[in-house]
């Protein structure tokens, strides 16, 4: 929960503008955006993913670590991440 | 997982790992707290102290938001679940954690509509889809999912959701860095700051420790050689004779945090004057409710809560482990009576808690004779 899982922002939903249409480990899902207001996030961006929330922009590079660290977690992780998956658009 | 050899860029872990050898000195120790359970992963994952030197000592501190939630909050919680018009919802790591007689698991078990979310905006649909129902979101965390409690919160005020609520059990890291600083069992030579939170709150809000304690901090990011080198970065610091707060993890941690979740925070949230922590006890200011604006989303006033203190078991030292004063295969239970599977404590229940980590790495054989040769 403490760790974020990373996402590439696909497209931005010009009818709700909190929201973004993020690929997380190979799906797409609607995430908030609404925190990164004043870093702005424009597709291509990379971004660490916090229980439905972006809060802070990474590079690609460290986009992959983080997704290995949350790898090398094993099971905890596998979980949250598949309940980021399946967690609807809000 | 072991060796240097394994880690990513082995030649760059070995370079650090000598300069930090050069940097100790030999006639005195060194004692460091990871703030973070995520960094306590990494360190037993990666065996990280096996390549330190003997004087420098890695203890864990109580950044594992789930280890901190005292037994009397999950009862309250399971009060509120036990309502008949009820649907309970909570992050997946708050499904184990045992209460005074039960977990959340435990009473799904026995009938109650409790329900894992990914987000507390799934709280908010659930609630969206069950007009006739009241919803109820137990919030955990330190300020890296406390923006989004919040957020969540004006959501539901916006959309003028009347089926939704918030049980807010946030808690604040620098009170409870600043308890362990305060207390007199442990002696501590500096810290490694934590990378998620700090995305948040940034690097301004520890400059106490050095100012006031005389402590180095460094933040510190999830990599084998992020740790590694926030140990050079502090060991350089004490040699030079200076302390102060530096960014390792500059690549996702900006120095003053982020400014939107701050406000975000203030706006829906304020400051508890005091709240208990298992192990820890009562900490002043080092928790988090709603603001008066929204009572109407605050399940503690919208549900008539027992709040009973419930103590910790006599067998379990979570509080020790913690504040870093024990390490977890040290307590009694650990690994016989206290295991993920049947947890007495909570450090046992999160993968970011300290005893679990050691737990799922088998450290503690080792750990443990190196210990016994020791002493
Ligand atoms: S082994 Fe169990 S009871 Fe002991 S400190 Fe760890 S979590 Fe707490």
């Amino acid at each position: 929960m403490c760790l974020g899982i990373p996402g590439e922002v696909v497209e931005l939903l010009t009818d709700q503008p909190d929201l973004a249409q993020v690929e997380v480990s190979g799906v797409r899902r609607a995430i908030n955006i609404a925190l990164l207001e004043e870093e702005g996030v424009a597709p291509g961006d990379w971004i660490l993913i916090h229980v439905g929330f972006a809060l802070s922009k990474i590079d690609e590079a460290e986009a992959r670590a983080a997704m290995e660290f949350l790898e090398q977690m094993g099971a905890a992780y596998d979980d949250e991440i598949d309940a980021l998956k399946e967690s609807g658009d809000g | 997982m072991r060796y240097v050899d394994e880690y990513r860029d082995a030649g760059k872990a070995r370079a650090l790992a000598a300069r930090i050898a050069e940097l100790c000195d030999p006639g005195r120790t060194y004692t460091f707290m990871e703030v973070c359970g995520g960094h306590t992963h990494t360190i037993y994952k990666h065996g990280i102290e096996d390549h330190l030197p003997d004087n420098v000592r890695l203890v864990h501190g109580p950044g594992c938001p789930v280890c901190v939630i005292p037994m009397g909050r999950v009862d309250d919680a399971l009060h509120i679940a036990g309502q008949p018009d009820v649907i309970m919802t909570s992050f997946g790591d708050m499904m184990r954690v045992p209460g005074g007689s039960a977990s959340f698991l435990d009473a799904k078990a026995a009938g109650a509509d409790i329900r894992m979310v990914y987000s507390p905006l799934d709280a908010l649909k659930i609630a969206r889809r069950n007009p006739g129902r009241r919803v109820v979101f137990m919030a955990i965390g330190f300020e890296t999912t406390t923006p989004s409690t919040a957020m969540t919160v004006l959501r539901a005020a916006d959309e003028g959701l009347d089926n939704f609520s918030v049980f807010c059990n946030h808690v604040t890291i620098i009170p409870a860095i600043k308890a362990i600083l305060d207390s007199p069992d442990l002696r501590l030579d500096g810290f490694i700051g934590p990378g998620h939170v700090s995305t948040v709150i940034g690097c301004r809000p520890y400059e106490f420790i050095a100012a006031e304690y005389g402590r180095p901090l460094v933040v510190a990011g999830f990599e084998p050689l992020d740790i590694l080198q926030s140990i050079h970065l502090l060991l350089t610091q004490l040699a030079e004779n200076r302390v102060a707060v530096e960014n390792q993890y500059g690549r996702v941690v900006p120095w003053d945090g982020n400014g939107k979740a701050l406000r975000v925070l203030s706006q829906v949230m304020e400051v508890r004057p005091h709240f208990e922590w298992r192990g820890l006890g009562f900490i002043s200011h080092s928790a988090l409710r709603l603001r008066e604006a929204y009572a109407a989303y605050d399940a503690e006033r919208l549900f008539d809560l027992p709040g009973v203190r419930v103590a910790d078991p006599k067998s379990c030292q979570c509080g020790e482990v913690l504040k870093g004063v024990l390490k977890p295969w040290q307590c009694k239970v650990f690994g016989t009576a206290c295991t993920p599977e049947t947890p007495i404590g909570t450090c046992m229940v999160s993968s970011e808690g300290a005893c679990a980590a050691y737990y799922n790495f088998g450290r503690f054989d080792r750990a443990g004779v190196r210990e016994a040769i020791r002493s």
